[in-house]
């Protein structure tokens, strides 16, 4: 089946199996490998990548299912050159080790960020919930998050609410 | 690496396709909501349909809208659509509770309320808040469109009442006045139950009127302890009988031990969450947070 998916800004088309996952379909068809895969089960976030502004277990979601709508992969955090304050925060706290679980977790952290520009410990913690991390024990995760967002990283909520207009149908109706 | 068998595709542009497209590829086609139930069981070849019909495209399917005295929740409404919607925190704290404790930020963004009900897992949490607020469930098939008692909805295991190309379409639940909370015990955050309960009070002049007691992941019949209710109705809203619908809820379910614990924890747990469920109803009643 043929599909065209926007991946951070640009446009694949390709033909793949219905069977094939988003995971797969970024890491081996486009080669954007810095999406990790890690279970069978749904469990281990690793996959976390950006589908129409909202993150997802790519590792659930089918490559067809992803035809004609927009994905974020941690390779388009940064701007040319400049690393996102995300990816420095995890620079400046030591917020991996292996960094196998590092792109999910800066794909939520982007995202929960650009939605609460200070977020608590505690809003961060539940964030990052459902991703797994081998090596870190999750304390510099949640600091090199906090860095971020004391470091100007919540500062672009503007275009963030640009990005999650909700889509028509999803906005709540009261009679 | 784990992938699923081949299998078609077809992505469905309206209801009514979706429905044709089902009849047409016979009782070997499945609809795909958010996957998150059915994909990691193709990925472990638990389930295997020949083909998968879409419909994350049906915009009419993912409302959340008062209707007359009722709350419609479309089948599609993700998990995290529900949580966050006011109107559901307003008036039925039992499904915000329980949305707060299903799965994952990121599996709550993908997966939806109707792929929850349809998938009917013995450990579902909406399965039995839903059964708790004894919801109504509107199917449409080849047919057309029937409503479903939530309490007629679930036949066991994975099994609903779900005829052959028919989809679940929405929830509707009532909006009256009465109190309701939702308990579960988890082994960690994110995981299914070990026990979870939710509680319906309504409550009249210091009288119980109606109560619902949703139960999950005990085997309790349908999702429901129902001699519980029927000994809460016409009662007080007080610790003890609270004490003893725990007691009577705890002998009705039918847990099996497996990796989440063993039977008499089960039963434990299930009796205590039902008492604490009923309580935290029972303070919102009275306008104390529980
Ligand atoms: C890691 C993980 C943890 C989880 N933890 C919990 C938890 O703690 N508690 C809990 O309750 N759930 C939990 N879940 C389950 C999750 O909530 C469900 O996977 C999800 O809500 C199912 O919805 P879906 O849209 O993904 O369904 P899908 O996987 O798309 O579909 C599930 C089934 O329902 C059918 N179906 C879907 N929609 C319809 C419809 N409208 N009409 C007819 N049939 C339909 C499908 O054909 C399929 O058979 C967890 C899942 C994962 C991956
Ligand atoms: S690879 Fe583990 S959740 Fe996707
Ligand atoms: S840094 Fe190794 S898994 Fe998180």
């Amino acid at each position: 089946m043929r599909i065209t998916v926007t991946v951070n800004g640009e446009q694949y088309t390709r033909d793949v199996e219905p069977r094939l996952l988003l995971v797969h379909f970024l890491r081996d068809e486009l080669g954007l490998t810095g999406t990790h895969w890690g279970c069978d089960t749904s469990n281990c976030g690793v996959c976390t990548v950006w589908l129409d502004g909202t993150p997802v277990k790519s590792c659930t979601v089918l490559a067809v299912m992803a035809d004609g709508h927009e994905v974020r992969t941690v390779e388009g955090l940064a701007h040319g050159a400049e690393l996102d304050p995300v990816q420095q925060g995890f620079i400046a706290c030591h917020g991996l080790q292996c960094g196998f679980c590092t792109p999910g977790m800066m794909m939520t952290a982007r995202w929960l960020l650009d939605h609460d520009a200070d977020p608590s410990e505690e809003d961060i913690r539940e964030a990052i919930s459902g991703q797994m991390c081998r090596c870190t024990g999750y304390e510099n995760i949640v600091r090199s998050i906090r860095w971020a967002a004391e470091h100007g990283g919540g500062a672009r909520t503007a275009d963030a609410d640009a990005d999650t207009e909700p889509a028509p149908g999803r906005e709540e109706v009261r009679a | 690496m784990q992938v699923p068998a081949a299998f078609q595709y077809e992505r469905a542009t309206s209801l009514e396709q979706a429905i044709e497209l089902l009849t047409r590829y016979g009782p070997e086609a499945r609809v795909v909501a958010g996957g998150h139930s059915l994909l990691p069981m193709m990925k472990l070849r638990l389930a295997q349909p020949e083909a998968l019909i879409d419909i994350n495209g049906l915009g009419e399917l993912a409302m959340i809208r008062v209707d007359g005295h009722d709350l419609a929740v479309g089948a599609m409404v993700r998990h995290a659509e529900l949580l966050a919607s006011p109107v559901v925190g307003e008036h039925f704290p039992i499904l915000r509770d329980a949305e707060r404790v299903i799965a994952d930020p990121l599996v709550r963004n993908r997966g939806t309320v109707g792929g929850s009900l349809c998938q009917a897992d013995p450990s579902e949490d909406l399965s039995a808040a839903f059964s708790a607020l004894r919801a109504t469930l509107v199917a449409q098939g080849p047919g057309g469109r029937r409503t479903i008692g939530i309490r007629e909805f679930f036949l066991g295991p994975y099994e609903t009442a779900l005829n052959e190309a028919e989809l679940l379409v929405e929830i509707r639940v009532p909006i009256r006045s009465h109190a309701s909370a939702y308990r579960k015990v988890e082994r960690r955050v994110g995981d299914w139950a070990v026990v979870a309960a939710g509680a319906v009070l309504e409550i009249s002049d210091g009288v119980i009127t109606e109560a619902g007691i949703g139960l999950t992941a005990v085997g309790a019949r349908r999702f429901v302890a129902e001699q519980a209710e029927d000994f809460l109705r016409g009662g007080r809203p007080d610790d003890e009988g609270f004490t003893e619908a725990g007691r009577i809820a705890a002998q009705e379910c039918r847990p099996t031990a497996d990796q989440r614990g063993p039977v008499d924890y089960k039963r434990h747990l299930a009796g205590e969450l039902t008492t604490r469920a009923l309580r935290a109803a029972a303070a919102r009643a009275q306008g104390q947070e529980a």
